[in-house]
């Protein structure tokens, strides 16, 4: 969304929409509590200049008051460290360009971490806005054995004090029902902001400890679910073991799950192709709808399944509080190249998306930390190389197992370990060269464990697929249709090699011929800088036009063209990739700089180059 | 409630594992620090209980305080102050 749309957005508005901030800090529910009070309708938003992404919402309060609520990135305390905690800050200080400032802040707080971050309310006072605190996720502070006398907190802190447990309804009517009366007040500018507090941290927490010695108590000492789970989960050597084991389950489960929805949606593309191919007359358009848009889009469309199952994974992991964990257990391995444990959540994203990724990697709070991580996230396996990997794999790698594993699950999980490995090893090398500089630390807080919100997590799996398959709409669609054209005229061509495409494909075929890669590779790899995954929709066009029978699987077709050097080839060419335009783009963003996205570009297609030409050579020595 | 200190001041980093102390203060050698570690929740008179260490180096530790778990760096943990406590179990 540009910023002109967000300027309309805010002059449109009526005056009289309450504008709520939702502050808080990581884990406390602000996501929860915004998806349940505005029905997960979101607008996100991006800010001019740095890229900034938060979340806006509208909701009706039972009396018809409208409310607009702004979902802002979790923030420990008011300095800002990192560049999403500084948008949360900018926000509420109402220093954010093209944004009005809030009306109020709803200042949430996990209740049964009630004692560790009441500080963080009494430094949000001193924004100078009306202000009342939430004490979230109150049944599980009971289940805790914490008692809190809220009406002595209120007295104590000087602002009201509201419990909830946001996801439940019931557990909302109490903040519904202030939301009604407050709302007025603060419209009606009769809720004033609360007095300001003490300036120095210090004080600030010992004004916190002493409200928290008078109106908390702790009725039992029980140990938590979340510390006999930690027992196994962050011991040093099974905590380590289970987290291969659940990364390894995962790639096995993409496969593994994915093959009967997969099936599927080939069968009903083939029946669509099958049904339009008899109704239309034979002719140029049967060929475009056929070979074109069916084949082409179909071709990627096949791997939704896939994208499904890895998304359900990372989801899991981070609504259920385990990803903290894996930072936890892979800090010192993150620390041998330099970075630290917090980079591994923007990598473990970036094998969905390079582009999510990228942008997470603003909850690191070093700068020349969160720009090595960013230079390396294009190495992790995004779920658009997944399509080319499956495509090879498929037509290449015998069916069999090794031991109790997939064969072609192994493959595919060694491709996946590839790109982490040579991420390493940049980020080795940058770490002493480009982005060289003192070690940081870890300073992260583990979440309670939480059983995800089912609604939640099914919106969250939804919106990614939508995500993939409206990029096959907006990209591979068009992408499609133009590389039918160019592989289908001029039409007295009766070799690839005559039409455009191939006159297009033959001024870099040469230089990719010394890597083993044939002209049909050539052209895919052009209109795969828009997305990885169009490589397949490409090479299914190419191979439709070509081929007098539409019916015939692309797998099949390329296993009886292509020599296995070439595929192999084809295949370490992907580890690297150096193709996703979008990813440059928002490394672009993120750096506010042209340097770094050409530099990435640069280094990807140098590895690419020599990955894919040594597997080609290797291979071909081997006789392969 | 009384309490027995049974150790001098020491920092956090070397701490023995499930032993509880309290935060005396931090070393003030580096501001930016002592303001993040204030803001995810230590503070002067706080119990702190190191509940797990890595498998490498014992790096990097997992703090329980009041109820949160917070992970960090033992070169980080040199700048919590602390004193051991007789444990109350």
């Amino acid at each position: 969304m540009s910023d002109t749309d967000i300027d309309t957005a805010s002059h449109s508005e009526s005056i009289s929409a309450l504008r709520l901030a939702l502050l808080g800090a990581p884990n406390c529910g602000k996501t929860s509590m915004f998806n349940a009070l505005t029905g997960g309708r979101a607008k996100v938003a991006n800010y001019p200049g740095v890229t900034v992404e938060y979340r806006k919402g509208k909701f009706d309060l039972p009396n018809g008051q409208e409310v607009e609520l702004l979902d802002l990135p979790g923030v420990y305390g008011d300095c800002g460290h990192s560049m999403d905690e500084r948008v949360a800050i900018d926000a509420v200080r109402g220093n954010l360009d093209g944004e009005r400032r809030p009306d109020a802040i709803l200042f949430m707080m996990d209740a049964s971490h009630i004692e560790t971050h009441l500080h963080n309310v009494l430094q949000a006072k001193n924004y100078g806005l009306p202000i009342i605190l939430v004490l979230n996720m109150m049944d599980m502070a009971a289940r805790d054995g914490l008692e809190i006398d809220t009406v002595k907190l209120s007295s104590a802190l000087g602002i009201h004090v509201i419990t909830s447990v946001a996801v439940r309804a019931s557990g909302r009517a109490h903040l519904l029902e202030y939301l009604q009366k407050w709302s007025k007040q603060v419209l009606s500018g009769t809720a004033k902001p609360p007095m300001g507090e003490a300036e120095t941290l210090k004080d600030i927490q010992a004004k916190a400890r002493l409200i928290t010695g008078q109106s908390v108590s702790r009725i039992a000492q029980a140990e938590t679910l979340t510390n006999r789970i930690d027992k196994i989960v962050l011991h040093p050597v099974i905590g380590l073991l289970l987290l291969f084991t659940i990364l390894f389950v995962m790639f096995q489960a993409v496969y593994a799950w994915s093959a009967p929805a997969i099936d599927a949606i080939e069968g009903g593309f083939a029946v669509i192709a099958n049904g339009v191919g008899t109704l239309l007359p034979d002719g140029w358009i049967k060929s475009l709808v056929t070979d074109g848009v069916i084949t082409g889009v179909g071709a990627v469309l096949v791997f939704l399944p896939q994208i499904i199952i890895l998304f359900a994974f990372i989801l899991l992991l981070e609504a259920s509080g385990y990803m903290a964990r894996a930072a936890f257990l892979v800090d010192t391995l993150m620390a041998k190249i330099g970075l630290n444990g917090r980079a591994f959540i923007p990598l473990l994203s970036s094998f969905a998306c390079a582009i999510p990724g990228v942008m997470a990697a603003r909850t690191i709070e070093n700068e020349r930390d969160r720009l090595t991580t960013i230079l390396i996230s294009p190495l992790m396996t995004c779920s658009a190389r997944w399509p080319v990997y499956f495509l090879i794999i498929g037509a290449f790698i015998p069916d069999g197992r090794v031991g109790i594993f997939n064969q072609k699950g192994l493959v595919a999980f060694g491709l996946v370990m590839a790109g982490v490995l040579v991420a390493m090893i940049m980020a080795t090398i940058f770490k002493r060269t480009l982005t060289r500089g003192e070690a940081t630390g870890l300073l992260i807080e583990l979440p309670s464990y939480k059983m995800p919100v089912l609604k939640d997590y099914l919106r969250g799996l939804w919106d990614r697929g939508m995500i993939f398959i409206n990029r096959a709409g907006r990209i591979i669609l068009p992408a499609s249709v133009i590389i039918w054209f160019l592989a289908s005229y001029p039409a007295r061509a009766t070799t690839i090699a005559a039409t455009y495409a191939g006159k297009v494909g033959s001024l870099i075929e040469p230089v990719l011929k010394p890597i083993g890669f044939n002209l049909e590779i050539a052209i895919s790899l052009i209109p795969a800088m828009a997305a990885r995954e169009v490589a397949v929709s490409s090479l299914a066009t190419i191979y439709a036009v070509k081929e007098a029978n539409i019916d015939q699987q692309l797998g099949s077709l390329i296993s009886s063209q292509w020599s296995l050097p070439t595929a192999l080839a084809f295949l370490a060419w992907f580890v690297f990739a150096p193709q996703c335009l979008s990813t440059f783009a928002i490394i672009r963003k993120e750096t506010n700089s042209w340097k770094w996205p050409f530099f990435a570009f640069g280094y990807l297609f140098v590895l690419a180059y020599a990955a894919a030409g040594l597997t080609y050579h290797i291979a071909r020595a081997f006789g392969l | 409630m009384t309490q027995t200190y049974i150790s001098n001041v020491i920092n956090l980093s070397t701490l023995p594992k499930d032993k509880m102390a309290v935060i005396t203060g931090f070393s003030i050698q580096n501001q930016s620090l002592e303001t993040r570690l204030r803001e995810i929740g230590f503070a002067e008179g706080d119990h702190v209980t190191v509940k797990h260490k890595g498998l490498f180096g014992g790096n990097p530790i997992s703090v329980s305080l009041n109820g949160a778990l917070i992970a960090l760096r033992k070169q980080d943990a040199l700048a919590i102050l602390v004193r051991e406590m007789e444990s109350k179990t």
